[in-house]
């Protein structure tokens, strides 16, 4: 009898494949509260470094210092469209909720070609300003900071490939089911909420 | 009905993918079982406790004489450093968390498995490549700055193996930042049903407290680390005051995280002690919603306490006194702990089993190390005896009297649960009195030398101090010789003991319910909770209705359908 009941479960077209990687067969699917509690703890690395940041600045006479001055124009560009491409992978959530999957390409390809483009802006910006990572406490800091943003900005990319990757196969992403969607998602708003903070402080700050 | 099929069918889908118990070698790869990745922490880091602690035994035999005639003073520095690094992120925080953290949660809560099992193990495996990056330093003549790896010396001292070093620690921290997500999950999500808060076992309340303790403190940590690690290989100044750093900053990232590393390897301890406390001497536990807010409490003053190491930092007055404030606070959800536990062995039936007696002995231990922390805490006597033998004998009472022995006192009182078999009393007692006579002949002296004005961390001293550090010396050397009866008694009685039965305690919490070692996925069915976990002497099974056993039996009998 329990035999029976066990090719009845999987008979019915329950997909084992993905369950059973992610090893959640018998409770609820908790992985977006854990990518919650994580990113609440990575914010604090995060934390830690504007601390230090505003500490070097309170105890510097000019910030920054003569001659590493930052520019704002392409920071700003770079901003509006970082913070933009929350609202476009937002549209891809909203599309696989109501079971389109190609809607959700289109998005997430959006969003991910948005992200390179930011990280190009950023590598441009890298290259132009004439001076580097050690030239003094600020660029310390600068290179810093915004490095190690631009290297959360491509793990959210890599992210967002890997739920186009997935999404190829037929029912692996369905308007019950797209945790993965989700966690790409909330990380990708994760890394938008921390830019906006960093931009005030590297870039706005530093104009006053 | 349906519902009991669905229950079976997912046993039989599980029985196809792990077999009906794990084989040896089972133990020594990627697995997500909490109880194998459980004993995985322990193996390893009570491997690394022997190698840090024959460190320690260079050290101490070193110190014999005042003149440095055993070991150069710079692998003195290298072996200060790795020892303090090896106990702490490698023996203590593993062994106490990853360990029986693992282990123990989800028996306590009556779940099968972690909420996460696969970063589990991932957390897990994140600790070999970070001891092999430590171990590996060594060969490099190891960081030598001492745990704390504050600059300038950080940054002018053996810059390969410091870089290791850091490597190491921050691999260790992003294995703990892991572990402490799948602990709140586990424990807030996977509760069994029908367990209220109310009936939430001590320790997991205390793995909460140390969970959120290291989500908020170790990410901060790591950013330090990494700051320092761009300073000395990459010629940034974060730390370097010539080019407009300050070494402060080092000082407030690492200890905002070091801190609370203090409670992170205690408040483990602490719901360890509850446990055993209360089974040992068969009464409930005294207070227990004190001894578990008391946990959240030193979770959130502990997050704010941390400037007490840098009293002697340049640290302006009005901080000294905020810090000393908040120390002293500190010491105020502890004491309740401390406080519990004695009322709950008061009047108690008490079994002088080895858990018992390390549990007493860490007792009297802590107490003595506390003591020693409020006169720390306090800036003006801080200021006097800061870097000196004072402070060493001061952590070691705590994380030696206290951490170590919670850590024996679990390791024996959960010796008949993981392995299934007894272990030898007489020999576990053997191993209580010598490492409580040594603990003490060690650490003792070593107030009298700080208050003397012996400073830490120095290969040579003056004369004047030579008496008191033999005394140390021969005291180190009987604790070495203490590890041996523990050794042999768990490497023997794990192979030939006595098989112990699934509760040999008669204990109340659900780990003691299911068999003796578990089995793969915990319990049979949802276990139903009968009685409080420490309802000790308290007749739970009797109603004040009427019924007759067989009434209740079918009562039962209907819930379980």
């Amino acid at each position: 009898m329990t035999i029976q009941g066990t090719f009845e479960e999987t008979g019915n077209g329950a997909k084992p494949s993905h369950t059973e990687a992610a090893g959640h067969e018998e409770h609820g699917d908790y992985r977006v509260l854990g990518l919650l509690t994580f990113l609440f703890s990575e914010s604090l690395m995060f934390g830690g470094l504007f601390a230090a940041y505003l500490v070097y600045r309170a105890s510097t006479e000019t910030w920054p210092p003569e001659s590493t001055e930052v520019e704002l124009l392409l920071p700003a560009i770079n901003t509006i469209i970082l913070v933009s491409s929350s609202f476009v992978i937002h549209r891809g959530d909203s599309a696989i909720k109501k079971g389109d999957v190609n809607g959700l390409r289109v998005w997430y390809l959006a969003t991910a070609l948005m992200g390179i483009v930011f990280l190009g802006g950023q590598v441009y910006e890298y290259l132009t300003l004439g001076y580097g990572l050690t030239t003094n406490v600020f660029s310390n800091c600068f290179y810093v900071m915004t490095g190690f943003h631009g290297l959360h900005v491509l793990v959210g990319v890599l992210l967002i490939f890997g739920v186009m990757w997935r999404s190829r196969r037929t029912n692996h992403y369905n308007a019950e089911k797209h945790t993965g969607v989700e966690m790409a998602e909330i990380y990708w708003h994760f890394v938008d909420i921390i830019w906006i903070i960093l931009f005030v402080l590297l870039y706005v700050l530093t104009q006053i | 009905m349906a519902q009991a099929d669905l229950t079976m069918d997912h046993s039989l889908e599980r029985n196809g993918k792990h077999p009906e118990k794990w084989n040896w070698y089972h133990y020594f790869w990627y697995n997500t079982d909490h109880k194998v990745i459980g004993i995985q922490y322990l193996v390893t880091s009570f491997a690394f406790y022997l190698i840090a602690g024959v460190m320690a035994l260079f050290m101490r035999a070193e110190l014999y004489t005042p003149d440095s005639d055993l070991l150069d003073p710079n692998m003195y520095n290298a072996l200060l450093t790795n020892h303090g690094t090896m106990m702490i992120f490698f023996w203590i925080v593993p062994a106490a968390i990853g360990g029986f953290g693992n282990y123990l949660v989800p028996l306590m809560i009556g779940a099968k498995d972690m909420a996460f099992p696969n970063l589990n193990a991932i957390a897990f495996w994140l600790n070999p490549p970070a001891g092999a990056l430590l171990i590996a330093s060594l060969f490099f003549g190891g960081a030598q700055s001492g745990w704390t790896a504050y600059p300038p010396l950080s940054l002018v001292t053996n810059n390969i193996g410091q870089s290791f070093w850091i490597l190491s620690i921050v691999l260790v921290g992003t294995s703990s930042i892991l572990g402490s997500v799948n602990f709140l999950i586990t424990i807030f999500k996977l509760k069994t049903p029908n367990m209220t808060w109310d009936e939430l076992p001590l320790f997991c309340w205390a793995m909460i407290a140390t969970s959120i303790l290291a989500l908020f403190s170790t990410p901060v940590l790591a950013i330090g680390l990494v700051l320092l690690l761009f300073d000395i290989n990459f010629g940034t100044g974060f730390f370097r005051p010539e080019m407009g750093g300050s070494v402060v900053v080092y000082q407030h990232l690492f200890w905002f995280y070091s801190h609370p590393a203090v409670y992170l390897m205690i408040l483990p301890i602490f719901g360890i002690m509850s446990e055993i406390v209360t089974t040992h001497a068969r009464k409930p536990i005294f207070g227990y919603k004190a001894i578990a807010y008391s946990s959240l409490a030193i979770c959130i003053v502990g997050l704010f306490v941390w400037v007490h190491h840098m009293f002697t930092s340049g640290t302006p007055a009005w901080m000294r006194m905020f810090f000393t404030i908040s120390t002293l606070i500190v010491a105020v959800p502890t004491g309740v702990k401390i406080f519990s536990w004695v009322a709950t062995l008061w009047g108690g039936k008490i079994r002088f089993t080895t858990p018992l007696l390390f549990a007493v002995g860490l007792l009297a231990m802590f107490v003595f190390g506390g003591l020693s922390g409020v006169t720390l805490g306090t800036a003006p006597f801080d200021i006097h005896v800061h870097d000196t033998y004072y402070v060493v004998a001061h952590f070691h009472y705590v994380l030696f009297g206290g951490s170590v022995f919670g850590i024996y006192a679990a390791v024996y009182h959960w010796f008949p649960k993981i392995t299934g078999r007894m272990y030898n009393e007489t020999w576990g007692r053997i191993h209580f009195v010598l490492t409580f006579i040594g603990t003490n002949l060690t650490f003792l002296p070593m107030h009298q030398l700080g208050m003397q004005g012996m400073p830490r961390r120095i290969a040579m001293y003056d004369a004047q101090f030579e008496a008191l550090n033999q005394i140390c010396t021969y005291g180190s050397m009987l604790l070495g010789f203490s590890v041996l009866p523990f050794l042999i008694n768990m490497i023997w009685c794990w192979a030939k003991g006595k098989p112990a039965g699934r509760n040999p305690w008669h204990s109340l919490t659900l780990e003691w319910q299911t068999t003796s070692p578990p089995a793969i996925e915990n319990f049979d069915e949802e276990p139903i909770i009968w009685a409080g976990p420490y309802d000790y002497g308290i007749d739970t099974q009797s109603l004040e209705t009427e019924a007759t056993v067989e009434e209740m039996l079918e009562e039962v009998g209907q819930e379980v359908r």
